[in-house]
């Protein structure tokens, strides 16, 4: 990575905010912070703050936790959402979400750590 | 060429005081007594892992165990693909002349080497450890998510997710090593507990402890043979995060790959072994075979296509859902069965035809897939 390289604090480091990364070679987008594009190689995608906006791809209500922290939230929505910008995350939703709903994400905590979350935007 | 000439299994379910070794020893000795061997005639082991004991050199360790000193050995770890990907390096080292007989073998204590919470949490970490794994997610959210997904798109209910349950269930009764032995209904499993919604407990696996092996040799050692016919993998992501689209899943890529690999269709399988971790996996990875059309598995199982004296006789001794899921040694139970049936074996299981089957693997979450065409030859 080169030296005058911005890296953007995102949810995983704490901070209120969802990054990706978009290749200036070949225009492709990607969620998991990588040095290079995944897509065609070329070094340094550019990361960019995205705007938390998106629709639901797919929903799981766990209800079955493994840990006393997450057992604590049980049940707790996780949620597979394509954001507006093109890539898809995972993060945390409404408990009733449905496939298709359009949702903006908020930032919540969960097991002591910062997690977005994403709610149902009424039109 | 490669024959798979011996195959051992143990009963899954509760092996108390069993570690992973003496549960992979134990599914070793059958396999190898199966294919009329010696122990010293193995010259190649290839083994799983175990998250109750994990090693670094897992195939080695069990070696010295099991006291065999082989001129090829090591550990793959594919999840629950791994079976069949071992099976598949087996053949081609065979088929390359590297060994004769190759040990391939997976083993865990895995429900009383740990406790339940142990193996859920050990098992969630094939999720993306700064993407996913905060978020607290289980193998079976994971899988809830690619349910509901998949609900969606092809109209599929609940209620035909737990008909893969109740036949894998209907399977095992008449398995005496299977771990459950109750019949269960629709009902059964749509009242069962919430684990990752649209999933219930029924519709998940269970976590067991078993072991299993096979013996994979150049030519064959009985009367009838079992030729691996071909073989192929596909392996699309890791986290399903970063799935591709349904229609774009790898079992369709490593099927189509192995059918050319073995020069058969669809239409010549008699008999099938399908990983089954969940019921909707099941359901996915018949329709992505191309067993059943889109969205129509639970049509073809309430039609009687699936069972035992079906057209499409599929995991006879109850599958993971039912026989169990020792790790490993949980889809190698897949191939253990198919060899009984071809081999006219399977006792009260017997199915009319199991000249030609298929068998497939999936690790991760739909991430990793192994197909494979196995013939009867007399």
């Amino acid at each position: 990575m080169s030296s005058d390289k911005q890296t953007l604090a995102d949810w995983t480091a704490g901070e209120e905010a969802i990054v990706y990364q978009s290749c200036a070679a070949c225009g492709s987008l990607q969620y998991f912070r990588r040095r290079f594009c995944a897509s065609c190689g070329a070094p340094d995608p550019v990361e960019k703050r995205a705007s938390g906006e998106g629709v639901v791809y797919a929903t799981s209500l766990v209800c079955r936790a493994a840990t006393p922290e997450t057992r604590a939230h049980v049940p707790y929505s996780i949620v597979l959402v394509d954001t507006s910008e093109g890539f898809r995350m995972m993060a945390h939703g409404d408990n009733d979400l449905a496939i298709g709903d359009p949702v903006a994400a908020r930032f919540a905590r969960f097991a002591g750590r910062l997690v977005p979350y994403f709610e149902k935007v009424r039109s | 060429m490669s024959y798979i000439t011996g195959v051992g299994l143990t009963a899954f379910g509760r092996h108390e005081g069993s570690s992973s070794l003496d549960l992979m020893s134990e599914a070793a000795e059958l396999a190898i007594t199966d294919a009329g061997l010696q122990r010293g005639e193995i010259d190649g082991i290839l083994c799983g892992y175990s998250t109750v004991s994990p090693h670094i050199m897992f195939a080695t360790v069990f070696s010295e165990h099991f006291g065999i000193r082989p001129a090829y050995a090591h550990a793959v770890q594919v999840g629950g693909a791994t079976g069949l990907a071992m099976t598949m390096l087996a053949h081609q080292l065979v088929d390359a002349g590297m060994v004769r007989h190759v040990l391939v073998v997976g083993g865990e204590n895995r429900l009383t080497g740990q406790s339940r919470d142990a193996s859920i949490l050990a098992l969630a970490q094939v999720g993306h450890p700064d993407y996913e794994v905060p978020l607290g997610p289980t193998i079976p959210a994971y899988y809830g998510l690619v349910a509901s997904r998949y609900m969606h798109e092809y109209g599929v209910t609940q209620e035909d997710l737990a008909e893969l349950a109740v036949l894998m269930r209907a399977h095992a009764l008449t398995h005496p090593g299977a771990q459950f032995h109750d019949a269960i209904t629709v009902a059964d499993v749509m009242e069962s507990k919430a684990v990752a919604l649209p999933l219930k407990l029924l519709d998940c696996c269970p976590v067991s402890d078993g072991g299993a092996a096979f013996v994979v040799s150049r030519e064959r050692t009985g009367e009838t043979g079992v030729r691996v016919l071909g073989c192929a993998q596909a392996h699309t992501h890791q986290h399903v995060t970063a799935a591709p689209a349904l229609s774009e899943l790898g079992a369709e890529i490593a099927v189509a790959r192995a059918k050319v690999a073995s020069g058969v269709a669809t239409s010549d399988v008699r008999y099938a072994a399908v990983y089954d971790s969940f019921t909707i996996t099941l359901a996915m990875l018949l329709e992505d075979l191309g067993l059943a059309g889109r969205g129509e598995a639970a049509a073809r199982v309430r039609s009687g296509h699936f069972g035992r004296n079906g057209a499409m006789p599929l995991n006879t001794h109850g599958g993971l859902l039912s026989y169990g899921h020792c790790g490993v040694g949980g889809a190698m139970a897949h191939l253990v069965e198919t060899h009984l049936q071809m081999t006219g074996r399977a006792g009260n299981r017997q199915v009319r035809d199991a000249s030609i089957a298929l068998l497939h693997g999936d690790g991760g979450v739909l991430s990793s897939h192994v197909s494979m065409f196995l013939e009867r030859v007399r």
